[in-house]
């Protein structure tokens, strides 16, 4: 099921109500929230939803649940709106409005066969975790899977259960670093592309996936390609105001791109130039 | 017979291939301030927790992480020490020696048990101020790390994983 993703119908812009079914606190102002849908879900990794919370307005967040599960889907949402604020008041039993699923997906098709890694800076995990739940589904169609992750401080790392699983994995790295450690962080102090020089891949074989403040995604493609990952092969995740989702009203407009309709996930030659240009 | 003691053989042979086939901070250099460096190298361990260098003291050394993970720290009055940076596997650590008043800037102390390459910088120092390109080429890769750092700082700095909704 794809609820109203058809852009040539009015349909587009009717959400489906559905019923949250659990809510977790991941970090004082972030939480995740899964939600029962009526129909079996499909959706790809990097894709998003357009949510409305009733009497509020509409956002789109990125689905950061696991793509092989069709009846609940799971957002995570960071308190910076009045809409994602709504959001993260929700408590199982409410009911919020769901369009989509939205946008072109992280290319983990494209990325078979080769290595792949994945980075994420702060709440930027969140669009990358169903990519590391297919790449974990089928690890046996990639090489090297690594997973390297900043967050300002210990205390504000997502998914910290989900991590510690994933660092004891075999077949898997993880690495994750921050910007302030505490006396109690034995982990790696500093920015996330320095994790890049003992990860384990071979840069000309490797898809890289990227996602996080737009900053950080500039300075991590800079350095995937110092590490001789191709520049098409290093994808973003970028974010602007999406309104409708279905490439109608403009609103996320980023130079030539339509965002909501041709990205979010957009290959790092498509946009380096505009990058850069302040007035985008 | 060699004559190159068995000592300085190994010790030679040791920074050189390190140099060669591991560490960035070597490439590509000549193979005459290889020897000169190599000379001047010897191989340090650190247990987890030891205190590398200390803020204020003289910096005689440097050092590259072979095996393990370092943090710098800054220690505020009266407050736990704070960890500006960690170096792994491959990082050059220290720099201060490089400029007078030669003293260390920060705190090194081990997290993990940790082997090093160590350099004498007093002789170093020397052999630089009587080499003018042996000292372009090191400041030329010192620069490097300086750079590369503070950009990294620079980053750290501008807090950017406050931003993102």
């Amino acid at each position: 099921m794809a609820i109203a993703a058809d852009a040539g119908t009015v349909g587009a812009m009717v959400p489906t109500l559905v019923e949250v079914v659990d809510v977790r606190q991941d970090l004082p102002d972030t939480v995740s929230f899964d939600l029962q849908m009526p129909e079996p879900f499909e959706f790809e990794p990097g894709q998003f939803t357009m949510l409305y919370a009733p009497g509020i307005g509409e956002a789109p967040i990125s689905i950061s649940g696991d793509p092989a599960n069709h009846d609940v889907i799971t957002h995570t949402v960071r308190a910076v709106g009045k809409v994602s604020q709504a959001l993260c008041r929700l408590r199982p039993g409410d009911r919020v409005g769901v369009r989509g699923p939205y946008g072109v997906p992280w290319p983990v098709r494209v990325a078979e066969g080769g290595d792949v890694v994945l980075m994420a800076g702060g709440i930027g995990l969140a669009p990358l975790r169903p990519v590391l739940y297919h790449l974990l589904h089928h690890r046996g169609r990639y090489e090297s899977v690594v997973l390297l992750y900043g967050a300002r401080s210990p205390i504000d790392l997502l998914y910290n259960q989900e991590l510690r699983a994933w660092r004891s994995r075999y077949d898997c790295e993880v690495e994750v670093t921050v910007d302030h450690g505490g006396a109690d962080w034995h982990g790696p102090v500093g920015v996330v592309t320095k994790l890049l020089g003992r990860a384990p891949f071979d840069g000309p074989a490797t898809t890289a996936m990227v996602c996080g403040p737009e900053i950080m995604m500039r300075f991590s493609a800079r350095d995937l390609i110092k590490q001789e990952v191709a520049s098409d092969r290093v994808y973003m995740s970028m974010e602007r105001n999406m309104q409708c989702g279905v490439g109608w009203c403009g609103h996320c407009q980023f130079g030539p791109k339509i965002l909501c309709r041709d990205g979010p996930v957009l290959p790092y030659p498509a946009i380096e130039e505009l990058l850069t240009v302040n007035e985008i | 017979m060699s004559d190159i003691a068995p000592e300085q053989s190994e010790r030679r042979r040791l920074v050189s291939d390190f140099a060669l086939e591991e560490n960035e901070f070597f490439a590509g250099m000549e193979p005459l301030h290889l020897e000169r460096i190599d000379a001047l190298a010897t191989r340090q361990h650190f247990g987890a927790g030891m205190m590398i260098f200390r803020e204020g003291e003289s910096a005689n050394s440097w050092w590259i992480i072979e095996h393990g993970d370092v943090a710098l720290q800054v220690r505020p009055h009266g407050r736990d020490a704070r960890v500006l940076q960690t170096l792994h596997q491959g990082d050059v650590l220290g720099w201060s020696w490089l400029f007078p008043p030669y003293q260390w800037a920060f705190d090194a102390t081990t997290i993990t048990s940790t082997d090093t390459l160590a350099f004498d910088a007093i002789a170093l120092r020397s052999a630089v101020d009587a080499d003018v390109a042996l000292s372009a080429d090191l400041m030329r890769r010192f620069a490097r790390i300086v750079i590369d750092r503070l950009q990294a700082t620079r980053l750290q700095l501008l807090d950017v994983y406050g931003d993102r909704g």
